[in-house]
This record gives C-alpha cells, sequence and structure tokens, in this order.
C-alpha cells in the first residue's frame, strides 16, 4: 500500500504525516490527530457529525482523502476563534443559552456550517438557514432551537454586534 | 400506594431556571469524549462477523486465510465464549417463554445480521479484510417473516419453544355487554413500521484489562449489564467495569447491550485495549427496531359519545429473540385505551418471532404504536357520532382517582384537556390551500405514557452527595445520559436544595464501580427515580446541617435559606439576616462536630403485584400526557404531505429545566414525525434494503416547521418537585395526529405507516373513485 507524506494545516497549525492512500480525513483527524470534535456518525456524506472547514467551507471529512487535504487550511470546532470572555464563539454561546444541544454528537458540525452561512450570507432567513443545514443532520432537537441559535447569531452579526470571524 | 416521596417545594431559584451548564458546556465546545474517544495505547480494533442469511444451519466455519492475515490479533467463535448463552426475561418471568440466545451463534442463525464470529485486528482495515476472509457455509431453512404467519400452525420455527413469546391479557368488565351498550361502534385495523433509533452516535466502545478488570468504557444506557458480562465471560461481578460514556443519543436503542460482550471478549482474550464502533449500514441492518405491530380495535359509544368499550388485539413482531418484546407488549396493552375512561375492555398483546432483525426498546416502548390506533378509533367515533372530535376525547379523558383497565387508580392530576386546549387554542384558523391541487386539513392527537419501571420490579435508585471543605458539591450517581441533560437535572436538584452554585456541583456518573446504582436510564425513570434519589439524599443532608448553622446563627432550623453558597437566616437570626454563614464555613463546623456531609441515600420506587392469569394488578406509577396539533397540505397530484404548522404540548408536572423539557418534547415529536411520513426499514425475506442515511431518512432541517412547544406544570407528578418524566412522552402523538391531520384534508384515512406520497396518492385514488361511483 502506498504511503504519502503530507503537510495537513489543522486549526493554525502544521502537521507532518505519512498518510495511506486510503485513509479519509476524518480518520486521520480524529484517530491520529486527537481531533475528537470530527466524529464518525456514517461515513457516506449525509449525516454531517465529520463537518469541518476546508479553506472556510464545510466538507464532510468522512467523504476526503487525507492527501486531497493537504496544504488546505482545515478548521475543525476546537479551532474556531471565541472572542467572549468565556473564551466561547459568539454561536457557541447562542447555541449554549438557546438550548441548540442535546446529544452534542451533531453540534460540531451544525456550528460550523453555520459559521460558514454566517460569512457567506450574514443576513440568511429562517428558510435559508434550514436549507443550509440539510447535510447536518440532528436526531435529538427536532432542529428548532439550533435554528433559534443560528437565527440569534446571524442577528448579532447584522446589528454588528459581532464579527463572523 | 403512593411511595414516601420527599415533599419539597422548589424556590424556583434554581429548579424551573433555563440553566445551560454542566456537559452542555462540553458539547458546544466540542470536548465532550464520546466513547470512541477514548484510545489506550496498543488498541486494537474490533469487528462483528454476522450472518448474511436469515435462517440456517452453519455447516462451516472456515477462519485459515483470516487467522494468516498479518496484523489479526483474535477470531473468536461460539466454542470461545466461556457461557455463550443469554436468557433475558423482560416480564420478570410473568409468562414469557425462556429462551436461550447466544452470544456468538454456534450452529444456527435466526437472522440476517446476527452474530457468529468476532475480529481484532491492528487497524480497522486489517479487521474489516478478516471478517471478509472468513467463509461461513450455510444449510438454509426456511423463515418465516410476517408474525401472522408466524402464528398459523404450520409455519416453521422461529425456536423450538414456539413462536408467540408471550400473549398477555388485560381485561375489565364485560366488553361484549359494553358494546351492547353502544349505539355506534367503529373497528379499525393498523398497521405500524420497523424503524431505527438513528442515533447520530453509532453502537461503540472500548473495552482494557485494568488491575485484571475487564474494563469497558462503552456507549450504553445500561451500566447494570456488567453482571451479564461477567457471566459470559465466566467471571465474578467484581471483575467486569462498566463505565457509561455520555452518550451521542440512545432513544432506546442502547438500553440493551451492544458491543458490550464481545469487546469484554475481545479484550480478554487478547489482553489488549479493544475499540468496537458499529459503521452505520451495520447498525442499520443488525441492531434492534421497533416492533412493527398489527393493531386490531373495535371501540364502541353511546350516541351522546359516551365510550362503553373497546376491544383491542395487539401482535408485535419481536423479530429473532426475546430481548425486551415482552415487557414492550405489555406496555402497549396497558395503555391500548389511551387517556380515556372506558368501563369495559379487554385487551389481548402478543410478542411473535420471525426470522427478521430482533425488535426491543425504542422511545415510546409500545405505548407509542397503540397512540396511532386509539387516536385515529376516536377521530372515526367522532365521524360516527357526528361530535367535534375534541368534544368526544373531553367527554371521555380520565381524571384523578378513575380506574384504569389494570385495575389501578390514577393518583395524580389527568391534565390531558389542558394539553388539548392549549394544543387547538395556538393553531387559530386553518390556512387556505397554496394552490387548487392542494388541500389542508387539521389533525391532533392526545396520549399517555407510562414513566418509571413496572412496579412489580420493585425499583430503587441511590445517590451519593459529598459537601466538601471548600462549599462545592460532588454528586455520584450510576445514571447514563442519552444527551437529555439526565446529569445535569441531579446538579440543579441539588443546588436547589442546599444552595450550591451551579459551577461549584460536579457530577460523576456511569460506572460500576464507582458510583452507586442508578438503574440505567430507560423507561422515562431517571427523573423519576434519581431525582428523587438525588433529592432525598439532599434533604437527608440537610437534615444533618440544618441544626449546626440554625445553633450558629441563633434560629429555627425552618428559617434557614440555602443560597448561593452561604445559608441565611430568614428573617434575621441573633447573627442578623446580613452576615449568615457560607457553606464553607458550615463544613468546617460540621467537621469539628463530628457532623459527616458525605451521604448516600437510596431512594425506593412503589411496589406491587400483578396477576397476568386475571390481567389485573400494579404496572406503571403513573403517566405524562399531552396533545399534538398540526396542519398539513396535500398534494393531490402527488400524495406529498407538507407540514404547515406543528404544536406539542405536554404536562410535565414542574419542569426542572424548561428550555431542556422544551427540546424533550420538539425532539420527540420530530423523530415521530419521521415516523408518521418517511421512516421504514424495508426487509425483504428477512434481508434489509435499508442500510444507507440515503434510503433510510430521517427528518432534516428543511423537511418540516418548527415544533411550537408548549409545557402545562400542573404541578402534580410523582418525581422531585412534582415532576413527571418527558423524555419518551412527545413521541406518540405525531403519527396520529397527521394521520388525521391528511385525513380531514383527504377524506381517507390512512391506517398504515408510513403515510408516504405513494400511499396518500392511493387513498386519494380511492376517493376519487367513490366520487366517480356515487355520480
Amino acid at each position: 500500500m502506498s504511503t504519502f507524506e503530507v503537510d495537513l494545516h489543522v486549526n493554525g497549525s502544521r502537521r507532518q504525516l505519512d498518510v495511506k492512500a486510503e485513509e479519509t480525513l476524518l480518520d486521520v483527524l480524529h484517530d491520529r490527530m486527537g481531533m475528537s470534535d470530527v466524529r464518525y456518525g456514517c461515513g457516506e456524506g449525509v449525516c454531517g457529525t465529520c463537518t469541518v472547514l476546508i479553506d472556510g467551507d464545510p466538507v464532510s471529512a468522512c467523504l476526503l482523502l487525507a492527501v486531497q487535504a493537504a496544504g488546505r487550511e482545515i478548521t475543525t470546532l476546537r479551532g474556531l476563534e471565541g472572542s467572549a470572555p468565556d473564551g466561547l464563539h459568539p454561536l457557541q454561546r447562542t447555541m449554549l443559552q438557546l438550548g441548540g444541544s442535546q446529544c452534542g454528537f451533531c453540534t460540531p458540525g451544525v456550528i460550523l456550517t453555520a459559521v460558514s452561512l454566517g460569512r457567506r450570507n450574514p443576513t440568511a432567513t429562517r428558510d435559508e438557514i434550514r436549507h443550509e443545514l440539510v447535510g447536518n443532520l440532528c436526531r435529538c432537537t427536532g432542529y428548532t432551537k439550533i435554528i433559534d441559535a443560528i437565527e440569534t447569531y446571524l442577528g448579532e452579526l447584522g446589528t454588528g454586534t459581532i464579527d463572523a470571524h | 400506594m403512593l411511595t414516601d416521596a420527599v415533599v419539597r417545594t422548589s424556590t424556583g431559584r434554581v429548579v424551573g431556571q433555563r440553566h445551560a451548564h454542566h456537559d452542555f458546556i462540553d458539547k458546544v465546545k466540542g470536548t465532550m469524549l464520546y466513547a470512541a474517544d477514548h484510545q489506550p495505547p496498543g488498541m486494537l480494533h474490533g469487528r462483528v462477523i454476522r450472518s448474511t442469511v436469515p435462517s440456517a444451519r452453519i455447516v462451516s466455519i472456515d477462519l485459515g486465510a483470516a487467522r494468516d492475515l498479518p496484523g489479526v490479533a483474535a477470531i473468536l467463535v461460539a466454542d470461545d465464549v466461556p457461557h455463550n448463552s443469554l436468557i433475558v426475561r423482560a416480564s420478570g418471568g410473568l409468562g414469557e417463554l425462556a429462551i436461550e440466545m447466544p452470544i456468538l451463534a454456534s450452529d444456527r442463525v435466526r437472522y440476517t445480521g446476527e452474530p457468529i464470529a468476532l475480529v481484532a485486528a491492528e487497524t480497522q482495515q486489517i479487521a474489516d479484510h478478516a471478517a471478509e476472509l472468513v467463509v461461513i457455509t450455510y444449510d438454509e431453512l426456511t423463515g418465516v417473516f410476517d408474525p401472522l404467519g408466524a402464528m398459523e400452525a404450520e409455519s416453521p420455527l422461529v425456536h423450538d419453544e414456539g413462536n408467540v413469546l408471550v400473549n398477555w391479557h388485560i381485561a375489565r368488565g364485560d366488553a361484549q355487554l359494553g358494546f351492547a351498550r353502544a349505539d355506534v361502534v367503529v373497528e379499525g385495523e393498523y398497521v405500524t413500521q420497523l424503524v431505527e433509533h438513528a442515533y447520530l452516535e453509532p453502537e461503540t466502545g472500548v473495552a482494557w484489562i485494568e488491575d485484571d478488570v475487564v474494563t469497558i468504557r462503552a456507549s450504553t444506557q445500561v451500566i447494570e449489564h456488567a453482571v451479564e458480562i461477567a457471566r459470559i465471560l465466566g467471571l465474578p461481578s467484581n471483575k467486569v467495569r462498566v463505565v457509561a460514556a455520555y452518550m451521542g443519543g440512545g432513544f432506546g436503542g442502547k438500553e440493551d447491550m451492544t458491543v458490550e460482550p464481545f469487546l469484554a471478549l475481545l479484550a480478554w482474550s487478547t489482553r489488549r485495549p479493544v475499540r468496537m464502533i458499529w459503521d452505520r449500514q451495520e447498525s442499520l441492518a443488525a441492531s434492534t427496531k421497533r416492533h412493527p405491530m398489527v393493531m386490531r380495535y373495535k371501540t364502541g359509544a353511546t350516541s351522546d359519545g359516551r365510550l362503553t368499550a373497546q376491544q383491542v388485539e395487539i401482535i408485535g413482531d419481536a423479530g429473532a429473540y426475546p430481548y425486551l418484546s415482552a415487557r414492550i407488549v405489555f406496555a402497549a396493552a396497558v395503555v391500548a385505551c389511551g387517556p380515556y375512561q372506558i368501563a369495559d375492555v379487554d385487551v389481548r398483546s402478543l410478542a411473535v418471532f420471525t426470522n427478521n432483525v430482533p425488535t426491543s426498546a425504542f422511545r415510546g416502548f409500545g405505548a407509542m404504536q397503540v397512540t396511532f390506533a386509539y387516536e385515529s378509533q376516536m377521530d372515526r367515533l367522532a365521524e360516527a357520532l357526528h361530535l367535534d372530535p375534541a368534544e368526544l376525547r373531553r367527554r371521555n379523558f380520565l381524571s384523578k382517582g378513575d380506574v384504569i383497565p389494570t385495575g389501578e387508580t390514577l393518583q395524580t392530576v389527568v391534565a390531558v384537556g389542558e394539553t388539548l386546549d392549549r394544543a387547538l387554542a395556538r393553531l387559530g384558523e386553518l390556512p387556505v390551500p397554496s394552490a387548487p391541487h392542494k388541500v389542508v386539513g387539521r389533525g391532533f392527537a392526545c396520549n399517555m405514557q407510562p414513566y418509571g419501571r413496572t412496579i412489580w420490579f420493585r425499583d430503587q435508585a441511590s445517590a451519593w452527595l459529598t459537601l466538601q471543605a471548600d462549599g462545592s458539591l460532588l454528586i455520584r450517581s450510576g445514571v447514563t445520559d442519552l444527551g437529555a441533560g439526565q446529569a445535569a437535572s441531579l446538579c440543579q436538584i441539588a443546588s436547589e436544595v442546599l444552595g450550591v452554585p451551579l459551577a461549584m456541583v460536579s457530577v460523576y456518573i456511569g460506572d460500576t464501580a464507582l458510583t452507586p446504582p442508578a438503574g440505567g436510564t430507560f423507561a422515562t425513570r431517571q427523573l423519576y427515580m434519581s431525582g428523587n434519589a438525588t433529592l432525598a439524599a439532599a434533604t437527608d443532608l440537610r437534615g444533618r446541617l440544618d441544626p449546626v448553622a440554625a445553633q450558629l446563627l441563633g434560629c429555627a432550623a425552618t428559617d434557614l435559606d440555602y443560597v448561593d453558597g452561604r445559608v441565611l437566616a430568614i428573617g434575621g437570626g441573633s447573627l442578623g439576616p446580613e452576615l449568615g454563614l457560607s457553606l464553607a464555613e458550615l463544613v468546617s463546623e460540621c467537621a469539628r462536630r463530628g457532623v459527616d456531609t458525605s451521604i448516600l441515600t437510596v431512594w425506593h420506587a412503589d411496589v406491587g403485584t400483578f396477576d397476568p392469569v386475571l390481567g389485573q394488578g400494579d404496572t406503571f406509577p403513573d403517566y405524562t400526557y399531552g396533545t399534538h396539533a398540526t396542519d398539513v397540505e396535500v398534494d393531490t397530484d402527488t400524495g406529498e404531505v407538507k407540514v404547515l404548522r406543528y404544536i406539542a404540548v405536554h404536562d410535565v408536572g414542574r419542569a426542572i429545566n424548561p428550555m431542556r423539557v422544551e427540546g424533550q418534547i420538539q425532539g420527540g415529536a420530530m423523530q415521530g414525525i419521521g415516523y408518521a411520513l418517511t421512516e421504514e426499514i424495508v426487509l425483504d425475506q428477512g434481508v434489509n434494503n435499508s442500510t444507507l442515511f440515503t434510503n433510510y431518512l430521517i427528518p432534516n432541517a428543511s423537511d418540516y416547521p418548527d415544533i411550537e412547544a408548549e409545557v402545562v406544570e400542573s404541578g402534580e407528578g410523582r418525581g422531585p418537585f412534582g415532576a413527571r418524566g418527558i423524555g419518551e412522552p412527545p413521541i406518540g402523538p405525531s403519527a396520529p395526529a397527521l394521520a388525521n391531520a391528511i385525513t380531514n384534508a383527504i377524506g381517507a384515512r390512512p391506517t398504515r405507516l408510513p403515510m408516504t406520497p405513494e400511499r396518500v396518492l392511493g387513498l386519494i385514488d380511492t376517493t376519487r373513485g367513490k366520487s366517480w361511483n356515487h355520480k
């Protein structure tokens, strides 16, 4: 089996790793780099629990080979910069305060997808938020409180209270 | 009989507040460590090798090529399992067959997906490859895939003992006399489907050997399975420790053992850590599911809309092994008549073996399926009587003090009428259709769902509280946390009583070695059980602290107030109200006086007995009631159902944390909507055709509108501060509410789930056929 030496840029730091051709980005991030916030949920790119941002766009890490991510900026939830005194990103804070998380397994993917939406379309409507989230399944919340949290976060972006970093 | 519950009124300082704390902080940060996130050094990767046929004799198992694969550490088959048998007596032996289930099948397989062998290897890829190299030769047998067929005399036997696992009978009064008194009788048959829990975290865990103890950290609702795991390994119970990680969802699917015995066997055999993750395909194919049921109902009422009699027959598909089927069809029987007063009732409820994937616990636990049937019957009856369906229900709702079909008297208020009124009031006017080929309709459904275990199990839970020298609090409880805030709720309850700020409370859960038994998280029992245990422990602790504090503050013990880490004398003791005493000072004074500030309290639920012959006796501690109401628009060209509004209202007695109560209601309702409209595991002769999330469709964020949740607080429930359980109840009313709305829109009644566009279109066609005939 062929292995490749790749440069992975994850959450602002660089790591050189030997990866096998068939290793997914999910397996490398979760099992080899200790990124427990990138999670296996279905392996078919449907559920979104392995969502990471690659150069700012949400991607299912289970569908990407590690070699394909070489040299690109990979952001996991823990790589989001928090501006609040409690270290939370503003969307993490609204998710917490409005009950957007229950079992929490989908939460990193949901937050990353919504942060990406906020950068592209900070005035997204509730329906646009729903549409954006179709790739992030949640089995616990029924989505209502997740959408409340994202809508509140986008509202804060719109009023200039916070930045879409 | 009411248990001697601790009666304590909440100040509302902590209980009743929308606190976001404890595990929820880790969850939004992404720092929560689930079962698969723990990776001890030298960890192997495990895999289960499963049957590819539904019914067969195993002729041979060839492990040669797999064993030769470099990197394979162990392959285990039935002969390697010290005690290869599990007998689940889900009802406690009140009438079900005693059926042995092997941990690994040796000579016979009974469903596609049945475990046959285990492999552990250096990488997951090697384990998966080895699994493919194992060659199993089968001599296929005729299977039976339909529970009605399995009840026929000439049916193949799934187990030699017989195909009917259990046949419950609950009867009260005389149904035939009741029907004789009726002016109107309606009959219906309702069919529900096989569905999957679909928690986003699949079944997973890691096991290792530590101090010669097999330690299993898994995604499980029930750490008490440690006893069964020890038996399987042939070890004394002290040699097996189970630790429950916070779960990425459970919904009942992690109530039975999943990965635990396999992990234990592989770790014990290799003496190395082993991780096992069932991939999504495996989880959808082989994990336990919800019982498909055929439910036949006959309901009688007088012309003024009083229910007189109901006769019910329930046949549940247990799949190939018992699991918890006996208890699930029992729960279905107990609440088969719903929240209505009916004098003459006859209910039969059976669980029948087939060569389908086994069914077991799933949120709603039998009480969900019957809601679809009894609430469809109520609308049918209303139509036959020309009565408003809400009015018909109001004339028949149960009340506190009423006797239900099991002969038990309801001991708490039944606020189902208030949930109905609120749900309908919130809907307002029915909207107009958005296009000429579309029609709109409104429907609603009420339900009752037990909370707490069946009474004859003599349930108990314990909590261990330690107020530490600095005034911080440790809570230790064997509770497992599915994501609904099971642990966090205990913090709020203890904080309320002891005045320790939430940030100064730590909670340690789910460890058979280090936390006192709480009895598993299922049956909507943990707020009721561990919530009461924690309240009792906190109250007991106050019993020790109060005399010391009262003496120090110069007031009566009844005048003490514990708040924000301090103890104050209400109205001012001899030291004045503004001074008070910090909890740290109080603990220090307790230590000086030899007063222990660590306490272990066991809380006992009701006890009672059930007579399976008479079909009468003690069943559940209490019930939670609710109503869902919905407006839908149906496209008459395609049969597509669009949910326009969805309201869900439940009486929770007292909301410990309203935000999380709403979350339970919203999530449960949504899971119920998926059950109603899209979800179905399609089996073809026992082979699962729905093993991907691309063909097993759970609701996504854009499929349905917001779930508008409302919380009624009647103040009467049997949990702490008058709370009722809310984990399972919200999943029940969705399917009948939608069925009633679709019926209202199209003029024909769906009686089979899920109500897919194809089926709805078929119903629309029958109405068109009728109108052509009439014209």
